[in-house]
């Protein structure tokens, strides 16, 4: 079965991007611009694995993390933060606020794949 | 195109938005304006950038951003001061930054010299300040390494095998058996001795142990042992707790034991993780109390270590008593928890001042608690009144104030729901600029009632609509600033955006002050595609109206219409959806207006309740023109079953509802009864034959599908005051199939293509 994923970006380009490399991999994308868009598409967009940035306008990736995982449908829904690679502090604030994991930008598609084989089968 | 050319054209339009961001909000805060959001802002235009300048490998960009970045970063929190001097800085750094993606977009140079210096003074601004910053930027510049990565994306894997089976098989060994003997054969393979023993906080973020020892196996050949002995008795057992353990043997040339560490390093801290080369001396304890004996002490140690742990754990102590109702969310630090309050206030900048975080299914629970209520007290008032007490009897005076009370709660409960439309037109601004970048027009959004409070059910519908209307106005209503000056008209084209409050509903208008509607092609666009006919005699109006007739545009008209045509029909069709109605009005010339009407919520509606066959409906008051007493002459007949009728200068067909839900096979003669004339999705129009019209009542949707099953031509369902169900019409499902716009010959099928199956042909009573 497809898998879906909820992208959470506010830069168009890394929507694209993501859209791009996660398409050809023959998943379904579903975007989101800002984390409260995200929010408010958690639950049509029915995700297998979300994919968020941190910095962005209206909620951040922090507050978006933490809204999901109050929704009780998603406390088991793998989040992947995307981050740059010296953020140790954002990375583990992104996994207190409930992130499954990282992504570290820029990404290529292979290690992206990877990361989401990390959180579903 | 290929596609990623596409986004890198994309990444420079969205370079320059950010630019444009990042100028303005430096200008503001040289101008004295402190709002923590515009630093955010900035900072964020800058860290935009810089992202998808990496994903570009623009070396030179990314540099300058970076260090750019890192000085926004300390600004944004309050390490540094941003005074006069530090944003003149900042805003020379912005302009050279522009110069950088320019360059890097049209393949020129920037200036050296200038570009060093000002990456230098941003250095020394942001190191000035000494080493009180931020982890992440505390690294500095020089510890930056730039990873130049290809984004190749022949290289993307095929999808991902999904079946359980599969993810057992790659995990090698099997779990409570017996360790296998890792493969040699002689190859001088490093043999490691992993313990892994995932605490609850793993869990709770999702990951899976399954997975994470899945990758272990990509590393090399691995056998795994499950430790289950920390298991309880299935009584004593939390579903949610960690009890299991595992221990894996990985074989394989030139394993590092770096490699291993990467595949757990999401879940370091919350397992516990003992990774031992074998023949290697035991190790300093890696994991609090472990020691190399054996597994069934490590479970014990994990159990006590978790019991003193936890306050601070992030194990919520709630799961373990909490019943199966009980909601009981991860609990984020408190502190996580006001930042996020915090956040959330920040982001509703007009909220009140006092909010509480309510779940939206209670909310949902209490309105149709509520409608609950509301039918209840209208059957006790029915009954009270056909005991035949007085009117002024204090029975029915309570009754009265009942009513009344009832109506406020409703109305109070129904504003709880109820969100500023703002959210919704907080997008808009930038999808204007994007769309007037696209297009080559120079545009103008003015935003009107941004705080007018709508039903959070038709909010969240409201979004495709208007974003596609929108577009619209600027791709087709606005003449590009060339044309407009010729035209006397301001180069900057305005669109407004307007929401507001009118008799009970929302009303929602997009005007331009564009082309207008091109009326005689709109027209000849409608007689081309068959959709009228060419003697038809329309107004101005109705041809304005035209555009929303499904099957008016296509891809070809698409450039042939100036003003508004791109799939309009499926913009009413949501718009009806939401028990709305919309039009338009348009001078040519002079630009066009697009009118939403929309129900405050999606929970009630105004209805007509009618009589047919002795069954009661309810037909939406939205989707009534008007009612009318057929005169005989009037009525036509086409044929044996099908009957029009003459409404002023057209036709329309009459149809006896009766007979299309399978309530009776022989039509009443028309003039003994009630014609209502409705219009339905793309505007096509009916009237409905009613036996007789009982009056208007707002009344409360109750959903057929979720209480019986979908039923064909009905829409909902509702309980009037005398306890009975009364059925909500479905006025499109009843109309005529294939209906024709002013005028020429109409065949309607017998039944109106309905099927009678399903109907009920009783409504049971609701004691």
């Amino acid at each position: 079965m497809t898998k879906t994923i909820l992208t959470v970006d506010d830069s168009r380009t890394m929507r694209d991007m993501l859209h791009l490399a996660l398409t050809e991999a023959g998943f379904r994308v579903v975007q989101a611009v800002d984390g409260l868009d995200g929010l408010e598409a958690l639950d049509a967009a029915q995700a297998d694995v979300i994919i968020t940035d941190i910095n962005m306008p209206r909620l951040d990736g922090f507050g978006f993390i933490e809204g999901v995982r109050k929704n009780d449908r998603h406390r088991a829904t793998p989040i992947l933060v995307l981050t740059t690679e010296s953020d140790t502090t954002k990375k583990q604030r992104a996994r207190d606020a409930g992130a499954t994991g990282w992504i570290v930008k820029p990404f290529n598609p292979e290690k992206l794949i990877d990361a989401i084989r990390r959180v579903a089968a | 195109m290929d596609p990623l050319a596409a986004i890198k054209v994309t990444f420079f339009q969205e370079c320059e938005e950010q630019l444009a961001e990042l100028e303005g909000g430096l200008l503001a805060m040289e101008g004295g304006d402190h709002d923590p959001e515009i630093v955010n802002a900035v900072f964020r235009a800058v860290h935009s950038i810089k992202g998808g300048a990496g994903a570009f490998s623009l070396e030179a960009l990314v540099r300058f951003s970076h260090v750019f970045e890192t000085a926004l970063d300390l600004i944004r929190s309050g390490d540094i001061q941003a005074d006069q001097e530090t944003l003149k800085l900042l805003l020379r750094s912005a302009d050279v930054l522009a110069d950088h993606v320019r360059a890097a977009r049209d393949g020129g140079v920037v200036d050296e010299g200038r570009s060093s210096a000002m990456a230098e003074a941003l250095e020394a601004l942001a190191s000035g300040m000494g080493g009180g910053g931020e982890a992440d930027t505390g690294d500095g510049f020089d510890d930056f390494v730039f990873n130049p990565v290809s984004i190749d994306m022949s290289d993307a894997p095929a999808p991902a095998d999904d079946s359980v089976a599969a993810l057992l098989a790659s995990i090698t060994g099997g779990d409570a058996g017996e360790a296998e003997a890792p493969a040699a054969d002689g190859a001088p393979g490093q043999t490691w001795h992993v313990r892994f023993y995932p605490q609850v906080g793993l869990y709770q973020k999702a990951n899976e142990a399954g997975l994470l020892l899945r990758e272990l196996g990509r590393l090399g050949d691995v056998a795994v042992r499950l430790d289950a002995s920390g298991l309880p008795l299935l009584q004593n057992m939390n579903p949610e707790d960690a009890y299991l353990g595992w221990s894996a043997d990985l074989t394989g040339p030139g394993i590092e034991e770096a490699a291993i560490r990467e595949v757990f390093e999401w879940v370091e801290g919350d397992c516990y993780l003992d990774i031992v080369r074998e023949g290697a001396p035991p190790p300093v304890a890696q994991a609090s109390g472990v020691d190399a004996v054996g597994e069934v002490d490590v479970m014990a140690l994990i159990r006590a270590a978790q019991a003193a742990e936890v306050p601070a754990a992030a194990a919520p102590a709630a799961p373990v008593r909490a019943s199966a109702e009980s909601k009981a969310p991860v609990e984020p630090a408190k502190a996580k928890e006001a930042a996020l309050d915090a956040k959330a206030q920040a982001a509703a900048r007009e909220a009140s001042p006092q909010t509480i975080r309510v779940d939206l299914e209670r909310v949902d629970r209490l309105i149709d608690l509520v409608g609950e209520l509301v039918i209840n007290q209208a059957m006790l008032t029915q009954r009270v009144a056909e005991c035949g007490l007085q009117r002024a009897s204090s029975v029915a005076m309570g009754l009265d104030d009942l009513e009344q009370l009832t109506r406020e709660i409703q109305d109070s409960v129904m504003a709880i729901r109820a969100q500023p439309v703002k959210s919704v037109f907080q997008r808009f601004p930038r999808l204007v600029r994007e769309i007037a970048a696209m297009t080559g027009k120079e545009v103008r959004l003015i935003m009107d009632g941004e705080g007018t409070e709508v039903d959070k059910t038709v909010i969240e519908r409201l979004s495709d609509p208007l974003t596609h209307m929108i577009r619209n106005a600027i791709d087709h209503g606005l003449e590009t600033p060339d044309e407009r000056e010729a035209a006397g008209k301001p180069r900057e084209g305005v669109v407004r955006l307007a929401a507001l409050h009118r008799s009970g509903r929302i009303v929602i208008e997009i005007s331009d002050d564009g082309r207008g509607i091109n009326r005689p092609r709109v027209k000849q666009i409608a007689v081309d595609k068959g959709l009228i006919s060419p003697e038809a005699n329309l107004s101005d109006d109705e041809i304005d109206n035209l555009i929303f007739m499904a099957g008016f545009s296509t891809a070809a008209t698409v450039s042939d219409i100036s003003g508004r045509g791109v799939g309009m029909d499926v913009v009413r069709r949501s718009i009806q959806s939401l028990g709305g109605r919309i039009n338009i009005s348009s001078r040519p010339g002079q630009g066009s207006t697009f009118t939403l009407s929309l129900p405050l919520t999606l929970a009630v509606l105004d209805g007509m309740v009618v009589t047919v066959a002795g069954q009661t409906l309810v037909a939406p008051l939205t989707a009534i023109i008007e009612s009318l007493q057929p005169k005989a002459c009037d009525v036509r007949n086409l044929g044996p079953n099908a009957q029009v009728i003459a409404i002023r200068d057209t036709h329309v067909p009459l149809i006896d509802i009766g007979r299309s839900l399978g309530y009776r096979t022989v039509t009443p003669p028309p003039t003994e009864g009630v014609a209502l004339l409705v219009e339905g999705e793309g505007g096509s129009r009916a009237a409905l034959m009613v036996d007789a019209i009982q009056g208007q009542r707002q009344v409360v949707i109750k959903s057929l599908e979720a209480n019986y099953r979908p039923v064909p031509g009905i829409a909902a369902a509702t309980i009037l005051g005398d306890g009975r169900v009364a059925l909500i019409l479905d006025i499109d499902a009843v109309m005529v199939p294939k209906p024709h716009e002013g005028g020429g010959p109409v065949a309607a099928p017998a039944n109106g293509g309905l099927d009678t199956v399903g109907a009920p042909t009783s409504l049971a009573k609701v004691g």
